[in-house]
């Protein structure tokens, strides 16, 4: 019952997405800092040279711990639900994070050669 | 309403129920919370192939509601309701499409329905990066969306005989 049209679909999403994946993995370099957003609004910045535990902690009681270690970046405690955040890889690629969304709190790395700053925020 | 229809909505709506706790005890693909599977999406594919595009929409709505306040919570739906238009719209249109099996709808449905809920999350976080995790929710809506597929063809061949 599957379809011609329905491969070509499965092809073309299996391609986009292979494509993706090359290009990011193939374009990633070391990050050299941390940034943390709270509510999409920056919070802190942390070199990663450092060693440091860290915790964030918000008006409503909400708070999210991470380490920096050896360059990467781990979540290791938060008051979410879900502890999607603390269940997460460590980072430390430019432009990887780490989310706590019901927090609303990104560790996001950034910058990667001398005097490039690679921040996107809105 | 014809008591034939009442008994569908009935039962696609039972059948939601239980695909979100199936769904619930499945860690989702990436760590974003209230990003799903998406296993729900087969009941609006069994709803726009056995009662009707309008069907499927109130089905759509109905299970987001309805699992969202018994599951979830606000966050959730949101993601939900984003996901769950989204595909609705796609699979509508695609239906229409001649060459696309009930396959090839669902992959569509399931595929979009990530990427409505990828993009609700980078307005939430107002963070543009979390468009990394695509890749991944995008293969994983394909074999959802494929899944389900197979899955709801058979459903809806059973559906239709009500």
């Amino acid at each position: 019952m599957i379809k011609k049209n329905d491969l070509l679909l499965i092809v073309a999403i299996v391609f986009i997405s292979l494509a993706a994946f090359a290009f990011m993995f193939l374009s990633r370099k070391e990050g050299s800092k941390l940034i943390v957003y709270v509510g999409g609004k920056e919070h802190a910045t942390f070199s990663l040279d450092e060693d440091v535990e860290y915790t964030v902690k918000q008006e409503n009681g909400a708070y999210n711990t991470f380490i920096i270690k050896d360059g990467k970046v781990d979540m290791i405690a938060a008051s979410c639900p879900d502890k999607l955040c603390v269940k997460d890889r460590s980072i430390h690629y430019s432009n990887d994070t780490i989310v706590c969304l019901p927090n609303n709190v990104v560790l996001q790395i950034a910058g990667g050669e001398e005097g490039d700053v690679d921040i996107i925020a809105k | 309403m014809k008591s034939s229809k009442i008994s569908r909505y009935g039962l696609l709506i039972a059948l939601a129920f239980i695909l979100s706790y199936v769904e619930a005890l499945i860690p989702p693909p990436v760590p974003i919370p209230g990003i799903k599977l998406g296993l729900a999406n087969l009941v609006v594919l069994a709803g726009l192939y056995a009662m009707g595009v309008k069907e499927a929409f109130v089905l759509s709505f109905i299970r987001i509601i309805l699992v969202g306040l018994t599951f979830g919570n606000m966050s959730t739906m949101l993601f939900s309701l984003a996901g769950g238009i989204l595909s609705w719209l796609v699979m509508a249109l695609l239906k229409q499409v001649k060459g696309f099996s009930q396959v090839g709808v669902s992959v569509a449905g399931g595929v979009s329905h990530n990427i409505g809920q990828i993009i609700t999350a980078i307005f939430v976080t107002e963070n543009i990066n979390i468009i990394y995790y695509l890749p991944f929710l995008l293969l994983s809506g394909l074999i959802t969306g494929a899944v389900i597929g197979v899955l709801g063809a058979m459903i809806i061949k059973r559906i239709k005989k009500l």
